[in-house]
């Protein structure tokens, strides 16, 4: 890791003058991503601003149907949120999915999604739940959020302080783990409210997080895993690597978009 | 058998400090004055080094010292070497192409250690290693050894036309081939070993310390077996005489074989300490032991096996082509000849047997011996074209296997090996029993209700430990004595000091070792203390590798317990006014047999040392040391079934079940006998089921981190059966046979018999990772 | 420089570090508790896991600095007035280590599993917990024992002491 500068934040605007004050600052929040992207000496941040003790932007709050998870919420907090769980079961679950449990000990929601990893499961989460997310200066729509590769609708000094959503009536996500990284290779978030259906993928896009509309549609009209038997995948514009090739991914994406489907017509709530 | 004697579950000793995080491996250690190496590493897999700029590099915070190939060589520091003559069938000697620690002025494989850096800090001598500038003039690159060997291939040293090592034969050629004119059915097979990363859990490290004053270098290590990186570095690489060196390898992390070998930062750190006046640690981070430890297996083979109408083996025909990388490790040359065609015969009883194997390099990183070395690509083999040709010939891959088997011994097969003891049946019944083999039929059926592939799979495989005798080995090509040491000291209260060649790191030997004295002499084995890992205090040895420790190493033990035995019996039977041959020596106790005359062990230490009342003529003290140099191989054995069920879906394997009946001869801790084949399970299942190593045509290495290289977890693997069965091993005297490799060695064709039974499809690549069978599954739709 | 203080196994400590420093290094380096291990540096092997504030988190992760006011356990500090916590005692009589580099992080993160798991565990789940430590030698088979050996224990004492 090159020498940096850590700075630890405790309030949303003290964070905000410190990435001014900085020379190529970065935000810090659990580190999962950025620390071990250091380590590598593959970032050279001059400055790291710590967001992880900033007490406004924890925490999970919950009114009706609507759900606001602060930006450095864990994604072990997140999981064992028992009233969560109970109105959207997916989001816990996915979370309980992410990396291995000392990295959910770790790990932010905010972090997760403003890093944008084309293999992270809550961008997925995001776009299908139709969620907000809420930043220091403006609240921007998923769907406008996750602009590429890494790459978000963020400004460089701009900070998430939390995602907001309603929740579905019925959700589910599915993925297949990358066998090595444990990182999605095809994750499929399938959201549904009346007729109403979400589909998003993450793990297999080129360009990240995407929604599968093609499936979307068929669900619209047919709700059930068989709705989607003559689905077709297009493997232009899926990743292809050494663990799975753009064909083989095409695959993952419509059998976990299945299953994903099965949960949820097969659960009672 | 005593309550922590032979045979006995002895909870480990050694355990009490890895539990409460006071292991003191290599990278712990801290010695007055010390600072950091790290190493500039060439980035291109094939390049010609045209200028390498320090400058920069020396004036940056910290830095000590920035040293290159050009100096290391000035001071006589010798190129690496391979210890183990091979000639190819005309005759020729190997080709051993030059492998300069600090590269000079070409490097091979990315990874190919150029500069080293000493500074303050770890970081600072990373800060300073980018700082270097070297100048690389690149050249084409090979990573395929099929590919090295074609025309117009880059060619990596100009001692090896062609790429090529050694084409080396082993069998009767003709005998074969006339086999195959006469045979009934033969049965084809192409396959591939893949490459492995050995991955043990701690990075290899070294710190080198130059004592300036007494011109004596003490070199701590990762290493499987300090006497001998003693012996090399001496006597080849021209560091410093063995009276003047001491090596050290303290607790060590795991090996797998990674740490047999001699590497460059060991030689280039004693070196830099002696250059820059400061003790020198480096200690690797897993992306460069990725890419700079020695790699495992890499075979491509093509295989051939005939049968007469009876569905008797006449003949067996074997051509592999091995991956050495981009130079000869220290024992690469034996791995893919003797300690491979040597055991293509397997369990069975074939006439006639031809190997060729061509050794080539690549622009890759170094291939030797890994967990099995050779064994498990000879039962890969082996036991993937026994289940293939049962499948072809329409018969019960155990019935076909059981047709075959050898039942008398010795057997001389018509690959130099001579099977000591083996019951073949014993372990093919264990383990069909066990994992109800003959009801599998009713669980596929029931799996495919729920839309699952399943599948069963089974390989009987043979190995071969402590190679040996060392005539044998050297007559074959060896540098080396294939013997171990032991010394036995007794001392004066009566507890006792064992000292070994055989290095643990992670085998148990503080236990198992001590169980040997206390079977012996009926001591608690917390009187006994096992002393190991230190040129300092222990006589030369060979170390650990080649699941040699048991049969080899407590061998010597058991030689100079005898000895120990000997003369306290004397001193016994002196004391008691007894005849020597009445005495016996039992819970602790020195007894004159039928008599209620005895003396407890320590009063006849005691004697020993006080030495006011021995035998006439006789030295005081007991202590005694042997060498111990075995007359054969020993040859476990055994049966392992794996079954399995595929998610069409995805292409996903689990393992339902796994079953290993092994015979290890006579066991000493079964417990410790039981985790060694869980890990050797795990490494076989990992090996053919995950791991993956993938060079890029430029030779950049893909797999280089757990990002892509995927190591068998928890989640990845079944509880195991494993259950053992015993023929005696007759070579040694204990009976002892080994049990470090077998799970590694038998499993991999194991479960891709397994798999490829379920989906059916035999083209399988291992690693069969989902994409992969899920592939293969497409293929056959 | 950044100054670090922590409560270490029952300690107050403070210390001067670079920034870059991660507290795996703060934690053997300047503390000289070296059985926290480093097997990897992609996060994954577990060697390091300690825990933070009484959560287990991979040590090679997280720079010294941000946990600057932390509570830390590591395995030197696991063990109470001398007596083995029931994991260190489950690993040993389960031989759920071989080569015991990857020992600590695995009993600092089945502490952790055991804590979020207080009413048992059982092998599907403990093999999914263990999916930030990686094991060379045991093939996982006697760890898993261990686990649930201690986890049994523990839960039966609590159940007594309740």
């Amino acid at each position: 890791m090159y020498e940096t500068q850590y700075h630890r934040a405790t309030s949303v605007e003290g964070a905000a003058r410190l990435m001014g004050e900085a020379e190529d600052g970065k935000y810090l929040a659990g580190g999962m991503t950025l620390i071990p992207t250091m380590k590598q000496r593959l970032a050279s941040p001059s400055d790291l601003i710590d967001l992880r003790r900033i007490e406004a932007l924890k925490g999970i709050k919950i009114d009706g149907r609507k759900v606001r998870i602060g930006a450095v919420t864990t994604h072990y907090d997140v999981s064992v949120n028992e009233e969560l769980a109970k109105i959207c079961p997916a989001i816990t679950n996915l979370a309980s999915h992410i990396g291995d449990p000392q990295v959910r000990n770790m790990g932010t929601i905010g972090g997760s999604i403003a890093n944008n990893d084309p293999a992270a499961d809550y961008p997925s989460a995001m776009l299908a739940l139709d969620a907000t997310i809420i930043t220091n200066q403006r609240s921007v729509p998923a769907s406008a959020f996750f602009t590429g590769l890494f790459e978000t609708a963020l400004e460089p000094d701009e900070i998430i302080t939390a995602v907001e959503f309603t929740t579905p009536d019925k959700a589910a996500y599915k993925k297949f783990p990358n066998p090595a990284s444990l990182y999605a290779m095809a994750g499929v978030f399938v959201a549904r409210s009346g007729d109403r259906v979400r589909v998003a993928v993450t793990g297999a896009g080129e360009n990240g997080v995407y929604r599968l509309k093609d499936a979307e549609t068929a669900l619209a009209s047919s709700f059930g895993p068989s709705a989607l038997d003559t689905l077709s995948v297009n493997p232009d514009g899926l990743l292809s690597d050494l663990h799975a090739t753009a064909e083989y991914r095409a695959n993952l994406v419509k059998v976990m978009a299945k299953r994903a489907v099965a949960e949820i017509a097969n659960r009672p709530m | 058998m005593g309550v922590e004697g032979i045979g006995a579950r002895v909870l480990r000793k050694e355990d009490k400090r890895f539990i409460t995080g006071k292991g003191r491996y290599t990278d712990d250690m801290v010695v007055p004055g010390m600072k950091h190496a790290a190493f500039v590493r060439s980035p291109h897999a094939h390049a010609k080094v045209t200028s390498i700029d320090a400058e920069a590099a020396k004036k940056m915070p910290g830095v000590i010292g920035v040293l290159t190939g050009k100096e290391l060589k000035a001071d006589g520091i010798g190129n690496l070497i391979c210890g183990w003559m091979v000639h190819s069938k005309d005759g020729s000697p190997m080709k051993m192409g030059a492998w300069s620690p600090l590269a000079t002025d070409a490097v091979r494989y990315v990874g190919d250690a150029v500069v080293i850096v000493v500074a303050d800090t770890k970081g600072q001598a990373r800060d300073a290693a980018e700082a270097v500038e070297v100048t690389y003039e690149e050249l084409p690159v090979v990573v395929n050894a099929v590919a090295a060997m074609k025309q117009g291939a880059p060619q990596l040293h100009p001692e090896a036309s062609g790429n090529l090592i050694f084409d080396w034969d082993l069998g009767d050629e003709k005998a074969t081939s006339d086999a195959f004119a006469k045979a009934a059915h033969v049965t084809k097979l192409d396959i591939v070993n893949n490459r492995l990363v050995p991955n043990a859990m701690e990075p290899r490290a070294t710190l080198g310390v130059y004592d300036a004053a007494e011109d004596h270098f003490t070199c701590w290590t990762t290493s499987q077996n300090p006497h001998v990186a003693r012996l090399v570095m001496s006597a080849f690489y021209n560091v410093a005489p063995e009276n003047k060196l001491r090596v050290i390898a303290p607790d060590v992390g795991g090996g797998f074989g990674s740490k047999i070998f001699i590497y460059p930062e060991e030689v280039i750190c004693l070196w830099a300490s002696k250059k820059t006046g400061v003790p020198v640690k480096w200690a690797a981070d897993r992306s460069e032991s990725f890419l700079a430890d020695a790699h495992g297996r890499d075979h491509a083979t093509h295989a051939e096996i005939a049968f007469d109408k009876d569905n008797r083996i006449v003949g067996l025909k074997v051509q592999t082509v091995a991956n050495f990388g981009a130079y000869m490790s220290l024992f690469s040359s034996s791995v893919p000849t003797y300690l491979y065609a040597t055991l293509l015969s397997g369990q069975y009883d074939i006439p006639a047997i031809h190997a060729n194997v061509k050794a080539v390099y690549t622009n890759t990183a170094p291939v030797d011996a890994y967990r099995g070395a050779g064994r498990p690509e000879a039962s890969f083999v082996v036991e993937r074209i026994m289940e293939t040709a049962a499948r072809e010939l329409k018969v019960s891959p155990a019935e076909l296997r059981r047709k075959n088997f050898i039942r008398s011994f010795p057997h001389q097969t018509p690959v130099i090996m001579t099977y000591d003891a083996g019951d073949f049946d014993a372990t093919l019944d264990a383990a069909t029993k066990a994992a109800d083999y003959a009801g599998f039929e009713k669980r596929r059926d029931e799996a495919a209700k729920r839309g699952k592939l399943r599948g069963i799979g089974m390989s009987c495989y043979i190995e071969a430990c402590g190679i040996a005798p060392s005539a044998a080995v050297g007559s074959l090509g060896a540098g080396v004595g294939l013997w171990e040491s032991a010394e036995v000291r007794v001392n004066a209260v009566g507890t006792i000091e064992i000292l070994t060649g055989s290095h643990s790191h992670g085998q148990g030997h503080e236990t198992t070792f001590a169980q040997l004295a206390a079977e012996r002499f009926g001591v608690p084995i917390d009187s006994v203390s096992i002393v190991h890992g230190d040129t300092d205090k222990v006589q030369m040895g060979m170390g650990t590798y080649g699941s040699r420790s048991g049969a080899v190493g407590m061998s010597a033990i058991v030689k100079a317990l005898d000895k120990v035995e000997a003369k306290a019996k004397k001193i016994a039977a002196h004391l008691l006014e007894a005849d020597e041959a009445d005495i016996e020596i039992k819970n602790g106790d020195v007894k004159v047999a039928g008599t209620d005359k005895s003396l407890p062990w320590f009063q006849v230490a005691l004697a020993a040392y006080t030495a006011h009342n021995l035998p006439s003529g006789m030295e005081p003290g007991l202590k005694e040391g042997a060498f111990y140099d075995p007359s054969n191989f020993t040859f476990p054995g055994g049966c392992h079934i794996c079954e399995v069920e595929i998610d069409p879906d995805t292409g996903t394997t689990e393992i339902v079940q796994f079953v290993a009946a092994d015979d290890f001869g006579k066991i000493i801790n079964p417990m410790i006998v039981e985790g060694q084949v869980h890990g050797g399970l795990a490494q076989g299942i990992g090996q053919a089921l995950l791991e993956g190593t993938h060079y890029d045509d430029s030779g950049q290495l893909l797999t280089a981190s757990y990002m892509d290289y995927t190591m068998p977890r928890a989640q990845n693997l079944p509880s195991f059966n494993v259950m053992t069965t015993e023929t005696v091993c007759p070579s040694n005297p204990l009976g002892i046979k080994g049990c470090g490799e077998a799970g590694a060695i038998g499993s991999p064709p194991a479960v891709i018999n397994a798999i490829t039974d379920a989906i059916h499809n035999n083209d399988l690549t291992m690693p069969a990772t989902p994409q992969i069978v899920w592939a293969a599954i497409q293929a056959v739709k | 420089m950044a100054k670090v203080e922590l409560f270490v196994n029952g300690r107050a400590v403070t210390g001067e570090a670079e920034d870059r420093t991660l507290l795996v290094h703060f934690l053997r380096e300047n503390l000289g508790l070296t059985g926290t291990h480093v097997g990897c540096d992609t996060s994954q092997c577990g060697a390091c896991v300690v825990h933070v504030d009484g959560r287990a988190v991979k040590s090679c992760t997280m720079l010294a600095a941000q946990a600057s006011g932390s509570t830390v356990m590591t395995i030197e500090g696991l063990s109470a007035n001398g007596e083995l916590h029931p994991l260190q005692v489950a690993f040993r009589e389960n031989h759920a280590l071989q080569c015991g580099f990857c020992t600590p992080g695995m009993i600092m993160s089945s502490a952790d599993m055991i804590r979020r798991h207080p009413n048992g565990l059982d092998e599907a789940t403990v093999r999914a917990e263990l999916e930030g430590n990686i094991c060379r030698c045991t093939g996982y088979h006697n760890i898993v024992k261990a686990v649930l050996d201690a986890s049994d224990k523990m839960s039966k004492a609590a159940v007594k002491a309740a």
